[in-house]
């Protein structure tokens, strides 16, 4: 069987009953409604490949953190077992509320066009009450800012010509976060990779990497977006432009795995070649005697919490190795524990109690040992900590863009 | 990335390994496929309980006699007692309170009501001297409605033989009850993960109506307090008059998780790598040395290190796979000793010794690995991995697991 079949099929019969997925889900010990990771994955697929009418609703409680996957001592997709029955069985159709948030594309475009206007009326309580009312958003959720410029037409504008002197170059997946709501990651790294001495390209067409459509049910929405995104990046790959970096845990792990398992399309090609910047950095740092101008940074507390997605590609580790780097870093690595905001799904009414139970863990540890700043790979990890607890939250390739002297 | 150490597996050995490294300023790397093997354990280690079904009660003389390619052989006796030892310290380092010693073993409470010889018992669970002379005469075994992962009746009948007077109740705990009404299938952990201080309360009021009803001296319970760590079980303690005493669950067992989870701990707050949820696919091994190791996550970037140890547990771990006609060691495809015919693997009577049981990875007396009959000059094996011991007959296994690992972390630190 080629590697491509064992990737596309779930491999349920490898699952030994042993429950410590279920332990280790952060959903099962605050909602009583969701079966766990065994039971909902493994347990129930053979019943549902006997007959669809198994499917369980309750299986949209999964928050898709793959915590599951990490604790499986026999290597069983226990997560992606979860989201394929989702997208297979789940006939309902999404709700206006889940298109919206799903559609970061144009939902982003739209915001950004009216950003001033957009980020105070978000703000405001009675545009509040009546998205609670309306679509059934969490009230209590702070909403991210917009940009009134994207990241594309910054780069377009601003940024390009230069980027296009380096010999050395990298293209860069940004994402929907750096395109809409935070430009500035995307000038960090464009800030760090040239102090290394590559250029930094974007993708001749990019669109959200699909994750949130994938979460909300919006399969042939996410294939259409996947398919214009794997041909760009072959695209990049084959005119020398890669490797692709991105500086979102989710978006990689999404167009590297999710890809093939959960939207079966054969992404073997490219796979190698998309990774986590601090990867492709620390790799230039270590193997190839690349080097950072840091500055010293005086003490810097920082405490790093890993992003349930860096954790299931095991890649945390090339970011806090970067950051012991950096003289005067003091490191913390934070207990993993996930945040709860789990992308879209700590956005939705329903979800947002859970969610917060759920980081609860993580908001107490963060508030009592006293850091500068706390460092994640992730953008909704950054909303949820900062909603959440008094910290300020920095991606790791900010910390190093300010870190360079 | 450059380790002096790398460890394969992250359970009870590969930890205990890792942390005595860690201790003596060593640069150590853990890749763990998944959560290990320890939390299956029922909160009780063995160093050698059992010789051909007799009860071992000097568990150190009964190594004396053991044939030399059993891996306490290899270890020397004189150094099991003196290891032992330094197991639990590093244990009590991380945390985690333990009762015994190797010099004399003591009796456990099995769930269906045996005593079984224990080396190292974990805090709260049932440990006495001597069954004939155990310390709490009238006993209420209680447990939680709806909860089916514990046997009162074996209990009772157990402790009967003993003439203790063993009564059995139930409670019913709100936040528990809720749980039961859940999807969720009730289990250990799961009633573990939901106990806060006001469930500790409910349960420390219906605990002592029990108390003023049938007056025992002790009560005994489901292990199902305490997930990751022991506070719990002592703020219960606190808020009823007589001693409270856990009975090891079906796993996920609390014991063993809250051992695996502050040995982690332990061993990363020294400063060591812990890379969970992945797993080591291949190694490559040049004039009898392993140079690296590549991993599933790591992709392209293979881990360097001067020593590596295997610690990937038996079948249940995958540290050994059995195909059609062959014992493999997946990693390396170290030599291994086993007979190439499936008809001596196994014995027709289950209850019998079974000869898989023993299967293993064969290494010198200093625990060196081999490969197509070459010794492997920075590669050893630790814990289940090893052939030459039969963990469930012997009652062995934790005992290996640690024993193993201190003298091998010795031996590399010799060097």
């Amino acid at each position: 069987m080629d590697k491509f079949d064992y990737n596309t099929r779930t491999n349920f019969e490898e699952c030994i009953k042993c429950t410590v997925c279920t332990v280790y889900c952060p959903v099962t010990n605050v909602n009583p409604l969701f079966p766990g990771p065994k039971q909902a994955g493994p347990d129930s697929e053979r019943y549902r490949l006997k007959k669809s009418s198994f499917y369980d609703d309750r299986l949209r409680y999964c928050l898709n953190c793959k915590r599951c996957e990490v604790a499986c001592p026999s290597n069983v997709r226990i997560g992606d077992i979860i989201q394929r029955a989702r997208l297979k069985y789940d006939t309902s159709k999404p709700s206006v509320r889940d298109r919206i948030l799903s559609n970061t594309d144009r939902t982003g475009r739209l915001a950004s066009r009216y950003a001033p206007i957009v980020n105070g009326m978000l703000q405001m309580k009675p545009v509040k009450k009546l998205l609670e009312a309306g679509l059934r958003l969490a009230p209590k959720r702070t909403f991210p800012k917009y940009a009134s410029t994207t990241f594309s037409e910054w780069y377009h504008n601003e940024a390009e010509e230069a980027q296009l002197k380096f010999p050395k170059t990298v293209t860069y997946f940004h994402g929907c976060y750096v395109e809409y709501n935070y430009p500035q990651l995307g000038k960090d790294l464009i800030k760090v990779m040239n102090s290394l001495g590559y250029g930094v390209r974007l993708l001749e067409e990019e669109k959200c990497c699909g994750v949130t459509k994938i979460s909300n049910g919006m399969m042939e929405s996410a294939i259409r977006d996947a398919k214009i995104n794997l041909s760009s990046i072959r695209a990049a790959i084959r005119n020398g432009l890669g490797p692709i970096v991105a500086t979102s845990s989710t978006c990689t792990l999404t167009i590297r795995d999710a890809y093939t398992n959960l939207l079966g399309l054969d992404n073997r090609d490219i796979r190698d070649n998309v990774m986590l910047a601090t990867r492709f950095i620390y790799r230039l740092i270590e193997d190839d005697g690349g080097q950072i101008p840091f500055l010293d940074r005086n003490r810097l507390k920082i405490a790093y919490h890993i992003p349930c997605h860096a954790e299931r590609l095991g890649w945390s580790i090339y970011t806090t190795e970067l950051l012991r780097m950096i003289p005067g870093v003091e490191l913390l690595s934070l207990e993993p524990n996930c945040c709860g905001i789990a992308g879209t799904y700590g956005f939705k009414k329903e979800n947002y109690d859970s969610a917060q139970r759920i980081g609860q863990p993580l908001f107490d540890e963060i508030e009592s040992i006293n850091a500068d700043v706390v460092a994640t790979d992730c953008e909704t990890c950054k909303w949820q900590i900062e909603m959440s607890t008094s910290s300020q939250v920095q991606h790791p390739i900010s910390i190093l863009a300010d870190s360079i002297g | 990335m450059v380790y002096d150490t790398i460890i394969i597996g992250g359970g009870l050995s590969a930890l205990i390994c890792g942390i005595r490294l860690k201790k003596a300023g060593q640069s150590v790397a853990i890749i763990s496929t998944g959560q290990s093997a320890l939390h299956f354990n029922a909160g009780v280690l063995s160093l050698f309980s059992s010789n051909n079904g007799k009860d071992v009660l000097n568990p150190l003389e009964e190594i004396a006699s053991l044939p030399e390619t059993h891996p306490y052989s290899k270890v020397g006796t004189d150094n099991v007692g003196r290891l032992a030892l330094g197991v639990k310290e590093i244990m009590n380092e991380a945390g985690i309170s333990l009762y015994g010693d190797a010099t004399r073993n003591h009796y456990r409470l099995t769930p269906v009501g045996l005593f079984k010889p224990a080396w190292l018992t974990m805090k709260g669970y049932v440990a006495v001297d001597n069954p004939d002379d155990f310390p709490w005469r009238k006993v209420a075994i209680v447990n939680f409605k709806g909860y089916i992962d514990f046997y009162p009746e074996f209990l009772a009948a157990g402790l009967q033989k003993k003439k203790i007077d063993a009564i059995i109740d139930e409670i019913t705990v709100t936040a528990v009850d809720k749980l039961r009404a859940g999807a969720r299938e009730m289990r250990a952990t799961g009633i573990a993960g939901i106990i806060n201080q006001p469930t500790v309360d409910d349960i420390a009021e219906k605990l002592n109506e029990i108390v003023a009803k049938h007056h025992p001296v002790a009560i005994i319970m489901p292990a199902v307090i305490g997930l990751t760590d022991e506070t719990p079980i002592d703020n219960l303690q606190e808020k009823v008059p007589v001693p409270i005493k856990y009975i090891p669950t079906t796993p996920m067992s609390l014991g063993g998780m809250r051992a695996q989870l502050k040995l982690q701990h332990h061993f990363k707050k020294l400063g060591g790598i812990y890379l969970l949820g992945d797993t080591v696919t291949g190694g490559n091994i040049s004039e009898n040395r392993v140079i690296s190791i590549d991993t599933g996550n790591l992709g392209g970037m293979s881990l360097k290190g001067d020593q590596f140890v295997l610690a990937t547990g038996s079948f249940f771990s995958h540290g050994l796979e059995a195909t059609v006609n062959e014992i493999i060691e997946p990693i390396f495809g170290l030599d291994v000793d086993a007979p190439t015919s499936r008809d001596e693997w196994h014995s027709g009577n289950f209850y019998d010794r079974q000869p898989y049981m023993k299967f293993g990875v064969i290494t010198d007396k200093e625990f060196f690995t081999y490969k197509n009959g070459e010794r492997i000059s920075n590669l050893r094996a630790i814990g289940a991995v090893l052939s030459g011991h039969d963990a469930l007959k012997e009652g062995s296994g934790a005992g290996v697991a640690t024993i193993t690992a201190l003298h091998v972390a010795e031996n590399i630190l010799k060097r």
